[in-house]
């Protein structure tokens, strides 16, 4: 029978839980509700007589101290909401709870948990549904009941484990897109076709495995088939302007093989991107995305996104520890009117919420720091939130390169249990969400279970540093299908899918071979150290299991269930039988250039605005939530300065504690410009985030970059032509600077049709995100100011161009396409200048000009530092070479311009001569000072009288801390 | 004297035992990291070593409550080993999570471990804000008796936790732990006076750290593996952190074995 047992704060009134959900109550605009009770519900079922009941609920269940519990169920009075996870999805709680119950010596076969709320006050049927069911629950992964309920106990059907075949061979094209469509495949016509070929050639039919197979070998998601394609670009008259050959081959992966440069180790063959640590030690980086998820379930979606990135460098070479993750998020409008949000779209700020505390959760709990992220809003990702999370690693030197296995090694599956979640995660990737999407796809999100993955981690480590496997990689997308079968691809695997051991019974055969459960991944053990990675597996309670063996004669992936052959694909087929059908791209731009901005006596205000402009004010809120220092390596932490109320420009972790040798981690994005110039946005991207690693001190010489393309559906010609210019700007700028790429990822097809029909596409979005690899950390800088009397000079010249400045955007007046045009050469000078003065101990705090350029960089130096700052504009070095060379620079731009590879320098009055030496072929000049003030300064060319800002620094950090405050 | 020993001990979930091992060998122990599962296995172990530190993370994931399945563990399968240990005069250090698990075990307050009184007298909640938080902090130290303080000192350390709000059952409790000098570590600002500014968790009586009544076993909710290097202060670039206070709790606990 099952128990239910419930427990409740001693004191209500101090439920820190329960007052949350009030206020976000009142978000929802429901003001009826004066105060909300909340209880945790637990299930047990077994044999457990009434005083071991007894002793777990009041021994184990509830804290003796401030909370109470009862068995049964409270009185359904009033407004109840219980919210029970749907059967079949992960439990962690439940999962612990069983183990410690066992601990006790109490029987307890099975736990389930729920959560009951009670609402005081006044609400309808209508609002308390609400309630429950756009706050309280998500109805993907949760049920909602309105009184007491006690889940049954769970019963699973065997499986239907007759082989399915499907009919292809005779299907005309009609019915062969049907078949794609229906079946959730994703398939082009031309691949759809690739297949039927295949299969009559080989006389049969597919299996219904072999075909999801298939589907999810071929998938966006995981072969980046657009990113691959030959492309025919045509200008806006339709006229041929080029034809490109397999474009990710012609610029991210050439720019890196040109630059061959000798400490980048393993680039874009393995899950992450390795480069050299030092003689012992590699690093390696990799970012991901798990934006459709996210968008779907966000607290599952963005765990689950943590989770699967941080797997990448575990299953990169011999085997990774990963030392620090980072997370960029782009949200729609957090105060978007609650009735402009499509169907099948949560809100921003929910989804905001969500994500957040998914990647809180996840991360914190694996012990891994976050050290470095950003946040863009715009109303274009609200059907299509976008979840970047990425993890760096350190793994041994010589283990630094691509593991594969050998004929006879044993195909080991280890960490969590295979479930029915996530199927159809890779396929539904990539295709464009529609508004019931939210319903249909609900079995392609889960959620995440950190210390299953953290268990097995430590477990692999060991393995690793015992030798006793000798290839790794993760099941991501695409589960089993995608490890083994990549694993594979060369020798052939035969795998027995009744050995995987399962959450409950009842999965197809083909369930077990393409779920996306978590906190998995796939080893190559060799016979001889078989028994002893059992046993190391054993001696921490994490799951290991042989599954079958690699090398198959003639090359081909046998899936076995029981005694009967369910499929068998052939490796070379699934490797190059994609037909690559060139793309078709627009690239239709004309210069329009921004009205010239009416020039103003003052521009305090709009400091302020800018300062206060979500994407530029403070993320304290989400940063403190983040364990950033844990393992002990933090040396640049996210927020600077005295008491930490600065913005980082960048991270700097020590991962080898014992070593003065540090990685800087940094990001670069602009979503805006892209809309303008995606190819100059794209040179932005990596100048603001190389720009950010030279801020704090890092090495532009060892420096290595990753691209994470995220657009809409580049089936249509004008997405693949904004796609192009951003794909070729990749290649100038890694050339330009000299910083190879060392791995990617691409998202496509992020779109979102409405239930009216109205399209919303994000903007073209591209993250780049880039790691140094530095000789000493206590070298480095923080942007905060330092000391009054210090001189304050910029590095890199000012340009005319206003488009897509955020100082426009707080006007709200009109821009033009006119980007300021990144001179990469230029820049790469004034990034190894200012690396020069830092290193030789010129600089006592640096800043790079990016989102509001020098007024709002400038502010922020000096309300981090505690110490004002005064400056005059007619000391600026102007750029000759601009968009518009001619014309004069307005006032709004020496102020707030973008102009990309420029820094502010706080250089002490005994290091004057030391920086300016190292300014050598640079434009820079000494535009001011730091002051006691408090006040920052900004005089125009107008001398003295000349007052443009005036404001006092924490009226500026108000401004900056006041629109998230500290919570949200 | 040899160099003393401290076992980190390990569990699912646990995430802070590498740099606490760390801290321990700067300040000149000899450390190991050993799962629970072991010392279960061979409970003789813990003969072997003075000095045992509980590591922060989050054991079995904060499962049900912080630190509690760990607790229970210990509770139920180490009982007999762990009252030896503290029977001998060895030391128990608990850091965040391993404070939680030392207040669940029974091992705080009052060095007493029994499935039916732990966690009774004391426990630790969730934060006020009802979230974790990430935040340097200062602390003064208040006991003459805990080894790892010298009472008077302020120190800043970092906080990284969302179940750190101190409660004892009542005011008889907190007058008995005051009185019995168990009160380690309180949140104060940076001139150590204590205010609610000071205070990032809503602990009772501002309290960040206990001790048990011989003042050799300790927990505290900051950490002091994270201060055990200049470059961990969040202002080093400042000049600041030359203090490296978390160093020093492992140095007086070295001290206090001697």
């Amino acid at each position: 029978m099952i128990h239910r047992i419930e427990v409740w704060p001693q004191d209500p009134a101090r439920d820190p839980h329960a007052q949350g959900v009030v206020a976000q109550i009142k978000e929802l605009g429901i003001d009826g509700v004066t105060a909300v009770r909340s209880a945790r519900l637990f299930f047990l079922a077994g044999g457990l007589d009434e005083p071991s009941l007894q002793r777990v609920s009041r021994e184990l269940l509830a804290d003796p101290v401030t909370e109470r519990c009862f068995q049964g169920s409270s009185a359904d009075n009033g407004n109840v909401i219980e919210v029970h996870l749907k059967p079949g999805v992960m439990d962690p709680v439940a999962a612990s709870t069983q183990q410690a119950a066992v601990d006790m010596g109490a029987t307890v076969s099975t736990v389930t948990t729920g959560r009951r709320y009670e609402l005081e006050g006044h609400v309808s049927e209508v609002q308390r549904d609400r309630i429950a069911r756009k706050l309280l629950a998500n109805p993907v992964i949760e049920d909602v009941h309105f009184a007491a309920f006690t889940p049954p106990e769970l019963t699973a059907q065997p499986a239907e484990m007759e082989v399915q075949h499907v009919a292809i061979r005779e299907l005309d094209d009609a019915r062969l897109q049907k078949l794609s469509e229906e079946g959730d495949l994703f398939l082009s016509l031309t691949e759809m076709q690739a297949i039927q070929a295949h299969y009559r050639a080989l006389g049969r039919e597919p299996s219904d495995v072999e075909l999801e197979m298939i589907a999810q070998t071929w998938s966006e998601h995981c072969v980046h088939k657009t990113f691959r394609s030959d492309v025919a670009v045509f200008d806006g008259a339709g006229k041929p302007i080029e034809q490109i050959t397999n474009l990710i081959k012609s610029t991210v992966f050439r720019a890196t093989k040109e630059l061959a440069k000798p400490w980048c180790l393993s680039v874009f063959e393995d899950n992450a991107g390795v480069v050299e640590f030092d003689e012992k030690h590699a690093v390696c980086f990799k970012v991901e995305t798990h934006n459709h998820p996210s968008a779907i379930e966000p607290y599952g979606g963005a765990s689950t996104g943590i989770g699967g990135v941080i797997r990448d460098p575990m299953g990169t070479g011999a085997g990774a520890r990963p030392v620090a993750n980072t997370d960029i998020f782009c949200f729609g409008l957090p105060d978007e009117p609650a009735d402009q949000v499509p169907a099948g779209v949560l809100h921003p700020r929910r989804v905001m919420r969500g994500v957040v505390a998914g990647v809180r959760d996840y991360g914190n709990r694996m012990g891994i720091p976050t050290v470095n992220g950003a946040v863009y809003f715009d109303r274009r990702y609200m059907g299509n939130p976008l979840v970047f999370c990425g993890t760096l690693g350190l793994l041994p030197r010589e283990g630094a390169t691509k593991r594969w296995p050998q004929a006879g090694d044993a195909v080991v599956v280890v960490g969590g249990r295979t479930g029915r979640d996530g199927i159809h995660g890779a396929t539904f990737s990539s295709g464009e969400l529609t508004h019931v999407h939210e319903t249909q796809f609900s079995h392609a999100v889960q959620i995440g279970n950190a210390i299953t993955e953290k268990k097995m981690l430590d477990v692999l480590l060991a393995a690793r540093d015992a030798g006793l496997y000798r290839a790794i990689t993760d099941c991501g997308a695409g589960g089993l299908s995608s490890a083994v079968g990549e694993m594979a691809s060369k020798i052939g695997a035969e795998v027995h899918l009744e050995r995987v051991p399962l959450k409950y019974a009842g999965l197809r055969y083909d369930e077990i071979w393409i779920s996306e459960a978590q906190e998995r991944m796939v080893l190559a053990v060799p016979p001889e150290r078989r028994d002893e990675l059992m046993r190391h597996f054993a001696a921490e309670d994490v799951e290991a299991t042989v599954i079958g063996h690699f090398g198959v004669e003639g090359n081909t992936l046998r899936l076995l269930y029981g005694q009967q052959l369910v499929g068998e694909v052939d490796m070379k087929f699934l490797d190059e039988g994609l037909p690559r059908p060139t793309k078709r791209a627009v690239w239709d731009f004309a210069p329009r250039p921004t009205p010239p901005p009416a020039a103003r006596k003052n521009y305090t205000d709009t400091l302020l605005k800018i300062l206060a402009s979500p994407n530029v004010a403070s993320k304290e809120w989400i940063i403190r939530q983040y364990d950033h220092e844990v393992q002990g390596g933090s040396v640049i932490k996210p927020l600077v300065g005295v008491n930490q109320q600065g913005p980082s420009d960048a991270a700097v972790v020590r991962p080898v504690l014992d070593s003065p040798k540090a990685v800087v981690l940094a990001v670069g994005m602009n979503p805006w410009l892209s809309d303008l110039d995606p190819y100059q946005s794209a040179l932005h991207a990596v100048d603001e985030a190389l720009r950010n690693v030279i801020a704090v001190g890092g090495d532009l010489e060892k420096t290595a970059i990753l691209d994470n393309f995220c657009w809409g559906n580049c089936n249509k010609p004008d997405r693949m032509g904004s796609f192009v210019q951003a794909a070729k700007a990749c290649y100038d700028a890694a050339k330009g600077y000299e910083t190879p790429f060392v791995s990617g990822k691409d998202s496509l097809n992020n779109e979102f049709a409405t239930e009216s029909g109205e399209n919303i596409t994000i903007p073209g979005t591209l993250l780049v995100s880039a790691m140094s690899v530095i000789a000493d950390a206590t070298k480095c800088v923080s942007a905060d100011a330092k000391k009054a009397g210090n001189h304050v000079f910029i590095v890199g010249p000012t340009g005319p161009e206003l488009g897509g400045s955020h100082y426009l955007a707080a006007e709200g007046l009109p821009t033009g396409n006119d980007v300021p045009p990144v001179d990469v050469a230029a820049s790469r000078r004034q990034m190894l200048a200012v690396q020069r003065a830092i290193a030789a101990g010129a600089v006592s705090a640096c800043h790079d000009l990016s989102e509001g350029g020098l007024a709002v960089t400038a502010a922020e130096m000096a309300f981090a530092g505690e110490l004002g700052m005064e400056l005059n504009l007619a000391m600026l070095p102007i750029a000759r070479n601009g968009f518009a060379s001619a014309s004069p620079v307005p006032t709004a731009a020496m102020l707030f311009g973008e102009k990309a590879g420029r820094f502010l320098c706080e250089v002490p009055p005994d290091k004057y001569d030391a920086f300016c030496r190292a300014m050598n072929e640079v434009a820079f000049g000494e535009i001011g000072r730091i002051t006691e003030s408090g006040r920052l300064a900004i005089r125009g060319l107008g001398g003295n009288k000349d007052v443009l800002i005036d404001a006092d620094i924490h009226a500026l950090r108000g401004a900056w801390q006041g629109t998230f405050g500290k919570a949200c | 004297m040899a160099t003393p020993k401290a076992l980190v001990l390990r569990a699912a979930g646990v995430n802070c035992d590498r740099e606490t091992q760390y801290a321990l060998e700067l300040a000149g122990f000899e450390a190991s990291r050993v799962h629970v599962r072991r010392v279960m296995e061979t409970p003789a172990l813990l003969d072997d070593v003075q000095f045992l530190v509980i590591p922060g993370g989050f054991s079995y994931g904060d499962d049900v409550a912080a630190g509690k399945i760990l607790a229970n563990q210990m509770l139920h399968h180490l009982i007999e080993p762990l009252t030896r240990f503290v029977a001998a005069g060895k030391l128990v250090l608990g850091i965040c999570n391993g404070f939680q698990v030392l207040i669940k075990s029974g091992l705080l307050p009052w060095a007493k471990m029994d499935p039916a009184t732990a966690n009774h007298d004391a426990t630790l909640g969730w934060n006020d804000s009802g979230r974790f938080i990430d935040k340097w902090i200062y602390l003064r130290a208040d006991s003459d008796r805990c080894v790892y303080v010298r009472k008077g000192d302020v120190i800043t350390l970092p906080i990284a936790h969302g179940e750190g709000k101190f409660i004892p059952r009542d005011d008889s409790v907190l007058e008995t732990l005051k009185r019995q000098d168990q009160v380690s570590l309180r949140y104060c600002d940076g001139q150590g006076r204590p205010s609610p500014e000071a205070n990032p968790n809503g602990s009772i009586d501002d309290i960040a750290g206990l001790c048990d009544p011989s003042g050799r076993i300790m927990g505290l909710m900051p950490h002091p593996e994270r201060f055990s290097v200049v470059t961990q202060h969040p202002t080093w670039t400042r000049g600041d952190g030359q203090s490296v206070d978390g160093l020093k709790v492992f140095q007086r606990a070295k001290a206090a074995l001697a």
